[in-house]
């Protein structure tokens, strides 16, 4: 596409031409309302040392006009990342537009929370925001252009580099997945051990219990001299 | 000069409309019960989009989900299913939706996983898109290495939202065994004290009657 535009145009005009497309083509993607004290939280499942990268734009609905207006300044969202431990990895306030990043450290349920700390949407009762989110993790977090222009490789180059950032991200979830089928062996022996020792248990305080009760109504009975 | 603008407006305006952008999302998000969620997005006419959910976890694992287009109709509706794949050509240009309801769940609340893919992928580079020559074979043979990939990356993550559902089913039969035999032992222990204490009862009390009447 450049190529053919590059013949209309100057050199030095091409990639502004690029980021304007780029630009004009917008961060759109996916969207979804939230209220005013609401908070949404994903789950992202990633192995160790894998890196997310989420993209965040947050619109407010003007209730006179019955829009959403293109952008508003002074909206926060506060994003908060847990990792599977619970432990907060990333508590951040951030614009009405912005950009968060982590890499995971130990494998599991990652969690990432949004929501709307804005005193501002307070005053409109009723309120809602529009939030458009991508989240990209691991190779998708790869931004290609900016590695080949940093490495200055050639086009070959750079798609064997996709394919290997593609096997690596393959072998790393085939680690995770080692890691989880451990502990889903350990939670079912578990479940084996608990069924086998409480049926013993409650079968034997089941016997203790009859005899008990066979021994204190005998000697009950000998009392009253029905027996 | 003005002829080149032109030109270059009119290629700016075309590669605008054939911006045809992946944009894949991939989320995993938890569904309160009674809750229905919804997420929207820009589609252009005549592309083509899928969308591929599965639940996780949560009560029968199953769920309501819906597709409407920017007119209002719906083109996909599907109640208490656990997994589902659909794929839809866009008709119409704007803004679809798809929603996912837990509202016929009085207290399980669900982990729903989503995929929603819209066109194709995108090149790595931007103007690796529109080759006047053909593929050399090294990059015909990375082309192909790519989607292998991407096949192996899908059937990935598709068993690992498999484990993570039997995972979370059998953590929950771990913990369910505990409660219900401490739960059974004490009942155990109580029927059995009451049995005795009972009879016990019904031979106290009746005692006095009899000498009542035969008095």
């Amino acid at each position: 596409m450049a190529g053919v535009v590059g013949r209309g145009l100057p050199a030095m005009g091409r990639p502004a031409l690029l980021l304007l497309v780029m630009c004009a083509a917008g961060a759109q993607g996916l969207y979804f309302h939230i209220g005013e004290t609401e908070k949404r939280c994903f789950i992202e499942e990633i192995p160790d040392e894998t890196m997310v990268i989420g993209n965040y734009r947050t619109q407010m609905w003007d209730k006179q006009k019955e829009v959403f207006l293109p952008s508003t300044p002074g909206l926060g969202m506060h994003v908060e990342v847990k990792d599977p431990d619970g432990k907060v990895v990333l508590s951040r306030q951030y614009g009405s537009e912005g950009r968060f990043t982590f890499t995971s450290h130990t494998p599991g349920e990652h969690q990432i929370c949004l929501h709307s700390n804005s005193t501002r949407m307070a005053l409109f009762a009723g309120g809602k925001l529009r939030v458009h989110l991508d989240i990209q993790v691991g190779e998708h977090a790869n931004n290609y252009p900016e590695i080949a222009a940093k490495d200055k490789l050639t086009e070959l180059q750079l798609r064997a580099r996709q394919l290997l950032d593609q096997v690596e991200q393959i072998q790393k979830e085939q680690d995770y997945q080692r890691y989880r089928e451990e502990r889903f062996r350990l939670t079912s022996e578990s479940t084996n051990q608990r069924v086998l020792w409480w049926s013993i248990a409650q079968t034997v305080i089941l016997i203790l219990t009859g005899i008990w009760q066979m021994r204190h109504l005998k000697s009950f009975f000998e009392a009253k001299k029905l027996v | 000069m003005g002829r080149a603008a032109l030109r270059s407006a009119l290629l700016l305006l075309l590669l605008l409309l054939r911006a045809e952008r992946l944009q894949g999302s991939e989320l995993t998000f938890e569904l309160p019960d009674n809750a229905k969620q919804c997420f929207h997005e820009e589609v252009e006419q005549g592309v083509k989009f899928s969308l591929d959910y599965q639940v996780i976890t949560g009560g029968h694992y199953d769920v309501d989900c819906y597709v409407e287009d920017p007119v209002g109709n719906i083109i996909y509706k599907e109640t208490k299913k656990q997994y589902d794949s659909f794929t839809y050509q866009a008709e119409v240009k704007g803004v679809y939706q798809f929603c996912f309801s837990n509202e016929f769940s009085t207290f399980s609340h669900k982990t729903v996983y989503f995929d929603f893919q819209v066109g194709d992928e995108p090149p790595i580079l931007p103007d690796m898109g529109n080759k006047v020559t053909a593929l050399t074979q090294m990059e015909s043979a990375c082309v192909t290495i790519h989607e292998a990939l991407k096949t192996v990356i899908d059937s990935q993550t598709h068993y690992r939202l498999r484990e993570a559902q039997d995972r979370a089913r059998a953590e929950d039969l771990n913990s369910r065994v505990s409660y219900w035999s401490v739960g059974e032992t004490i009942a155990l222990f109580v029927v059995s004290f009451s049995q005795v204490l009972l009879l016990k009862s019904f031979f106290t009390e009746k005692r006095p009657v009899n000498r009542a009447i035969r008095s």
